[in-house]
């Protein structure tokens, strides 16, 4: 790369997170010259996640990925739980059908060890004039009139392409330089923690009842994060458990809290701390999550830019913090749009439109206009992750407790205490509410 | 592993002994800035001294000046958001500088 050398590609792709990389993979099939530019020493060094991959599009880019893929292990059972000070109630889902190919496509993966994998996966795909630029920061884009060009970064300067891909992620600084995004506000993210807590697979297996690859993906709600918009987690990896917290950042300002106090308080509740015994912490970290959600999409595309990922806010905040499937589609879809750009030869807004109209037929935007009113929700009826489980846990306590009482007359008692309390009544007509934006 | 280590508690950790857990890659330059005409009226009542996970904010000591710990940064971005006041500007450390996750 000589100085006066003008570099040049089909498309400059930025980030090498799973959204980048789709779009990526999917552009070097079509045999594009493509350049992926991560600010990372290596794909996947700046980035984490809470712990589970869904893997419905991967699996269609590479068939059998989890046979080459460094995946931790296949997730057959999950479970939701509440929590209040000293009790838990768990609703735990686990079946032997999910233990064969393709696994539900659900996946506990570490992201330094799986971005990475698939970058170079991508890579061994590349044409001659396709690279990923590790350790490059991209700085601005460069424009010409309305048109995004290129992008200039720390180390080689200007890079020029037919077309961007901002595939930047939750900490959109990019986007928002190039005009297509304004900065988020507090009640619009979300910041989590975790601890990656190292523990022999033999006492995974025993503590979580799993065997072999199996696994198990934990979330948790209520006074798991003090009744803040927001929960835990515990997934498990082959020797390692990841544990955190995710919770809205309005939530962590109001209540002046910091999430690793929150982090901390959740390894030791009681029904937490005995799962993590034995443990060292070998990694702490720290990230962003995008839950503006449907009401609040940036513009998408601009003359010769696309937004994917989490850079466009690609996440349904339902049950699951559900990034990466999201990413990937979306990844997939900008890649094909960039294809046919070529193929005709124009990269305005109006033919990248395409990749609109595509995340509009796709789960991405159904899912996405589906989950819209949750997170509002539940900002607006904090009740339901704080007031309510206690209420439910106290009902739960007095119908199970032993005593000489009889059991018919504890029933009535408890039942007939339920039909006279109003709060009871409120309850339900909140929880029917939460149902219908969150299921 | 013997069961007696199996059944120990796990070890409680401070944050900086957390923050030796991470790999970095120290830049000389820091990547944030803050504003510190902002500050003497911020609007959140110094938000960012709470909520950075990595705690990269601290009031300076006989000085109500905010001073910033970039070295630690875990680089998620959160203070950038929370701080309302727009004090903070926050860029992408130098390619291949900062946080280098090895699980992540
Ligand atoms: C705590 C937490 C828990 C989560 N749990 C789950 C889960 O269990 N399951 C799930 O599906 N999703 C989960 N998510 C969401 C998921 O991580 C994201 O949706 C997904 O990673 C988005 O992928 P992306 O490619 O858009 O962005 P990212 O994965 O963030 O990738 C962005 C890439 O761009 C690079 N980059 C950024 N700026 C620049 C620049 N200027 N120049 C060059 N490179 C740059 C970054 O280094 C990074 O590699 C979770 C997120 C968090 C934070
Ligand atoms: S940086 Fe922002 S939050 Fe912190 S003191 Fe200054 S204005 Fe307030
Ligand atoms: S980006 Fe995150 S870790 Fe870094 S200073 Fe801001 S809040 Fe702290």
């Amino acid at each position: 790369m000589g100085d006066e050398e003008i570099l040049k590609f089909d498309a400059i792709v930025i980030g090498a997170g799973p959204s980048g990389m789709c779009a990526a993979y999917v552009m070097a099939k079509a045999g594009m010259d493509v350049a992926v530019i991560e600010r990372g020493e290596y794909p996947g060094s700046k980035n984490l996640f809470g712990g589970i991959l869904f893997t419905t599009i991967l699996n269609k880019l590479i068939p059998n990925f989890w046979e080459k893929a460094p995946v931790e292990r296949n997730v057959i059972s999950r479970k939701f739980a509440y929590l209040t000070d000293d009790t838990q109630v768990a609703l735990e889902f686990k079946t032997e059908r999910y233990n064969k190919p393709p696994y539900n496509n659900t996946f506990t993966v570490l992201r330094s060890k799986f971005d990475r994998w698939f970058a170079e996966e991508t890579e061994s795909i590349f044409n001659e004039n396709s690279f990923v630029f590790s350790g490059f920061t991209v700085v601005d884009v460069i424009k010409e009139g309305h048109k995004v060009v290129g992008v200039v970064t720390d180390k080689e300067g200007p890079m020029y392409a037919d077309v961007v891909i901002c595939a930047e992620g939750a900490n959109s600084l990019i986007a928002e330089k190039a005009g297509l995004k304004k900065k988020p506000e507090p009640h619009d993210m979300v910041t989590g923690v975790k601890e990656v807590i190292a523990l022999p697979s033999a006492v995974i297996e025993d503590r979580f009842g799993v065997s072999g690859n199996e696994g198990v993906a934990i979330e948790y709600f209520g006074k798991a994060v003090d009744g803040m918009v927001g929960g835990a987690f515990i997934y498990t990896n082959k020797e390692s458990l990841s544990v955190g917290i995710s919770c809205s950042i309005i939530d962590f300002t109001k209540k002046r809290v910091n999430p690793n106090d929150i982090l901390d308080k959740f390894k030791e509740h009681p029904a937490i701390k005995n799962l993590l015994r034995g443990g060292e912490t070998i990694e702490y970290a720290a990230h962003m999550i995008p839950e503006f959600g449907y009401d609040k999409l940036p513009q998408l595309v601009a003359d010769g830019i696309m937004l994917v990922g989490d850079t466009a806010g690609f996440v349904n905040t339902s049950h699951y913090h559900e990034g990466s499937n999201l990413a990937m589609a979306s990844g997939v879809m900008a890649g094909e749009t960039a294809v046919v750009a070529k193929q005709k030869g124009d990269y305005s807004a109006e033919t990248l439109s395409l990749y609109v109209d595509k995340l509009n037929d796709s789960f991405v935007m159904k899912d996405l206009k589906k989950f819209r009113k949750t997170a509002k929700f539940l900002h607006e009826n904090p009740q339901v992750l704080n007031d309510y489980p206690t209420q439910m846990v106290d009902t739960l306590v007095e119908y199970f407790t032993i005593s000489e009482k009889p059991k018919e007359e504890i029933r009535k008692d408890v039942i007939g205490g339920l039909i006279k309390d109003v709060r009871f009544i409120r309850m339900l007509w909140d929880m029917n509410k939460a149902r219908k934006v969150m299921l | 592993m013997k069961i007696e280590d199996a059944l120990k508690e796990l070890k409680k950790l401070s944050l900086e002994d957390k923050l030796f857990t991470v790999k970095y890659n120290l830049s000389k330059d820091s990547h944030i800035e803050i504003n510190h005409e902002i500050c003497p009226k911020c609007s959140t009542e110094r938000v960012c001294l709470t909520i950075c996970p990595a705690k990269v904010y601290e009031e300076e000591e006989g000085s109500d000046k905010v001073h910033i710990s970039f070295e630690n940064c875990l680089e998620c971005g959160t203070c950038r958001i929370a701080c309302t006041d727009n004090a903070i500007d926050w860029q992408c450390p130098q390619g291949g500088m900062g946080v280098c996750y090895r699980c992540g």
